[in-house]
């Protein structure tokens, strides 16, 4: 990890992620607009803001999702641990950048292959080794207790919020170092959205996470510090609790307020 | 971790080879009739080939005319023609617009079935139904005609025509159907004044693709269009067609003979009015994509 | 005229081309199981034909086709495959792309004679396999080559992008992607396909007349490098070249084929039903 200076001297903190002038286009729309930002070790980073702020593009970057897009360019550059991503072959990247996205997208597979899904292409691990690595992933997201009886049953039969979590425990099966969220309660109902949150401060304290959303009140109750989007422009960064009582842009006041978005 | 990587290199390599074969293929069905036929055109002009009235390949002399033979192809395709687009257009509308349901998927399975039914099958019962019925009713010679020979193409033409068509119909964006509803027309005037102009492109190609396959057609056409190599006039005399020409006359050939060489020049003008057929067909399916 | 009267008179118009299109089919069935019905005996099935195909059973024949339809299968089904996965998720929308679009396109437009002049040219004659199997199932793979590319690449189509996607993100390679996040989702689709293509060239005449079909052996193949009977062939021979051949033999014949043909779409059509029924992506 690097250790990064930052502005109030004499404080040190770690960043996991730094990202300089990045741009991203999708073919002549450009989605987003020379960002940067830099992304500490074990926080929540939340990222809001409206359709088309560039807040998708700039999280699909972070493991280069982007790329599978034919129309996709880029310039710019995302540090992970000193190493520019670009140089790291994509396959070794997502392995340490895992992603959940907006809908649980489970495999119509078994609940336990689902979750062996990644581990099992990546290196021969053996039968117990498997099974160690889906009881503790499962664990992780809270869901062992509801699935331990079931593990071979099909995923698609658990509920919105049970797959959710599913989706997280297979992405942690990988031992990945960062865990991108893509609005990741978008389709889940309360009690499911705050079993997922739970999951993603517990997750923090091993992993660094990046967390976009569309609903400003989930990142005011997770993130350590957010970040406010508008047309594929950052338009301020700042502790949480600083952002959402007293924003220093109208903008972000404005979208928080829910005047616009 | 290193052999996954020059097993996947390896896969890779062949899934483009296996995407590139069917290029390789087009090329090599035409090189390999070139191959043949080219024989025969050092010997007989391609104009004598094409405009000569007499086909007597093993007569002596021999007379390579297939002027006949393109005839009888193209009033047997004709004939077919009347048969099935008109037919299969309409049938195309009704299940894409008007049947619903059990009904509709009845019909659909109708028309799959009546396209899995093989050629020799549909000749076979065109010879032992169609041809004496036709004989009695005109009260003709024979009842191996070109007309007995449009009917049974024009029905195997009809699976091709109606899929297509109603692929083009149900790509037409239900809002401009839903515009002409919402101004108050019928169903029907919605059909024939809205989405059948939005499908043309689409149900041409579908006729274009349908008579590709009639042109092409085989052993039905052998079996019940009587095979006499004369220019034909009318609709209820035998004839005979290049693709009846070469099915039936390749068993007699001496390998290496001028008549062996002819039935591939045939070969050739058929690839060749195919390969028109096809790729004007797909200029006009690909502009209805856009 | 009121307008809905015109659409009464206009559907019916429409509803009469429909019924004429469909009876025929019903009529060809009818006609073939009412003739055929009676002919069809274990022993029509099991043993050589007899006294030049008058008496006996057309056991080689139906053999024959089994041999060829598997072996052509062989064929086209990895090629097929192999080429739907080039055009589905590797292919990007250039040049080469549109003229192998165009190629398949053209593979499926041309005549089967021609193919049957393109098997001689080159497997029967160049190739120096001589009239056999191995000629006759090739010329059908290849005729049956876009049938498969079609249906397969239809298959991987419909698995949703998202697979992949997550796939991807777990870290995997493309190719590990396709093989378990892909394939196995379509491969009742592909199934459909392969066996559709197989009914196809069961009932192909056209391209086996000249490299493969035997008008009559006394005995079964043995090698891929024999002639073969094959039942189309025979259907063919029995109603045009054999005078005093009874009508129940030939339709018979015509049953069995028709049968062997549309057994194996109905198994294409119960997998591809059972897959829309369960699939819940």
């Amino acid at each position: 990890m690097v250790t990064h200076a930052t502005r109030s001297p004499g404080h040190q903190v770690t960043s996991k992620i730094i990202i300089q002038q990045l741009s991203i286009w999708f073919g002549k729309v450009l989605a987003l607009r020379s960002l940067n930002l830099e992304i500490q070790g074990n926080e929540i980073l939340g990222v809001i803001g409206p359709a088309n702020s560039g807040k998708t593009s700039f999280l699909r970057q972070l493991n280069r999702l982007n790329e599978l897009e034919a129309s996709f360019r880029m310039s710019g550059e995302v540090i992970l641990d000193n190493k520019n991503i670009q140089h790291i072959k994509p396959e070794a990247l997502r392995k340490r950048v895992g992603m959940i996205f907006a809908l649980p997208q489970v495999l119509p597979i078994s609940i336990y292959d689902n979750v062996a899904y990644g581990v099992r292409m990546h290196d021969g691990k053996s039968k117990s080794e498997l099974d160690g690595i889906v009881e503790d992933s499962l664990k992780s997201s809270f869901l062992w207790d509801e699935v331990k009886d079931r593990l071979k049953e099909l995923a698609t039969k658990l509920s919105g919020g049970q797959q959710q979590r599913l989706c997280i425990s297979r992405t942690l099966a990988v031992k990945p170092e960062v865990v991108l969220f893509d609005e990741p309660c978008s389709g889940l109902d309360p009690i499911s959205t705050a079993k997922v949150e739970e999951s993603m401060l517990k997750l923090k304290e091993k992993y660094t996470i990046v967390l976009v959303t569309n609903n400003t009140k989930q990142a005011a109750r997770v993130s350590d510090r957010t970040a406010f989007f508008l047309t594929g422009e950052l338009v301020e960064i700042d502790k949480t609790h600083k952002l959402f009582t007293a924003p220093k842009d109208k903008r972000t006041e404005e979208y928080i307020q829910g005047k616009f978005g | 971790m290193k052999l996954r990587q020059i097993k996947e290199f390896i896969i890779e390599k062949l899934i483009f080879l296996s995407g590139i074969l069917s290029i390789l293929f087009v090329v090599l069905i035409f090189t390999f009739l070139l191959k043949e036929g080219f024989l025969f055109f050092k010997e007989i002009s391609i104009k004598t080939f094409i405009t000569g009235k007499y086909w007597y390949p093993i007569s002596d002399p021999e007379q390579f005319g297939i002027l006949p033979l393109i005839l009888g192809s193209l009033i047997v395709t004709l004939g077919a023609i009347i048969v099935s687009v008109p037919l299969s257009i309409a049938c195309a509308f009704y299940i894409s617009e008007v049947a619903q349901g059990r009904i509709k998927d009845i019909l659909k399975a109708g028309i799959e079935m009546l396209a899995a039914i093989p050629s020799v099958v549909l000749g076979f019962i065109g010879m032992t139904t169609l041809v004496p019925f036709l004989k009695n009713v005109f009260n003709l010679p024979t009842g191996l005609t070109a007309l007995s020979g449009s009917i049974m193409l024009g029905l195997m033409a009809m699976p091709t025509i109606i899929t297509i068509s109603e692929d083009a119909i149900n790509a037409v964006p239900k809002s401009y159907k839903e515009g002409a509803l919402a101004l108050g027309a019928t169903r029907w005037q919605a059909m024939y004044r809205v989405i059948i102009h939005a499908a043309l492109p689409g149900i041409i190609a579908a006729s274009m693709l349908g008579i590709g396959r009639v042109i092409g057609e085989t052993m039905a056409v052998m079996m019940i269009t009587g095979n006499a190599a004369v220019i034909p006039t009318t609709f209820l005399q035998p004839v005979r067609t290049l693709t009846a020409t070469i099915a039936a006359e390749m068993g007699e050939t001496v390998h290496g003979s001028m008549h062996y060489y002819s039935l591939f020049a045939i070969g050739i003008i058929l690839f060749v009015i195919t390969f028109i057929i096809n790729v004007t067909a797909d200029m006009f399916l690909h502009r209805n994509k856009k | 005229m009121k307008t809905t009267t015109k659409q009464k008179i206009a559907f019916s118009i429409l509803f009469l081309c429909t019924i004429m299109v469909v009876l025929p089919v019903l009529f060809v069935l009818g006609i073939i199981i009412k003739n055929g019905w009676h002919g069809i005996n274990w022993q029509f099935l099991t043993t050589m034909p007899k006294d030049g195909m008058r008496g006996g059973g057309i056991y080689p024949a139906i053999v024959g086709t089994l041999y060829l339809v598997s072996l052509s299968i062989v064929f086209s089904l990895p090629i097929g495959l192999l080429a739907a996965i080039y055009l589905n998720e590797y292919a990007k929308d250039n040049l080469l792309t549109r003229l192998i679009r165009l190629a398949i396109v053209n593979l499926s437009g041309v005549s089967s004679v021609v193919y049957g002049l393109f098997g001689l040219a080159l497997f029967v004659t160049f190739m120096k396999f001589g009239v056999s199997i191995l000629s006759g199932a090739l010329t059908l793979a290849i005729m049956n080559l876009p049938i498969v590319i079609t249906a397969s690449r239809e298959a991987l189509a419909s698995v949703p992008y998202s697979f992949r996607e997550v796939s991807y993100s777990l870290g995997l390679s493309r190719w590990q992607t396709i093989r378990h996040s892909v394939l196995p989702f379509a491969i009742p689709g592909i199934l459909t396909g392969a066996i559709l293509s197989l009914a196809r060239a069961a009932g192909e005449t056209a391209p086996i007349l000249f490299t493969v079909a035997a008008f009559y052996l006394p005995k079964l193949p043995d090698s891929i490098f024999d002639q073969a009977m094959a039942l189309p062939y025979h259907l063919y021979i029995i109603s045009t070249q054999i005078p005093n051949i009874s009508t129940e033999t030939r339709y018979a014949t015509a049953l069995v084929l028709v049968g062997i043909v549309f057994s194996m779409n109905i198994i294409a059509v119960v997998i591809r039903a059972r897959l829309r029924k369960r699939k819940k992506w």
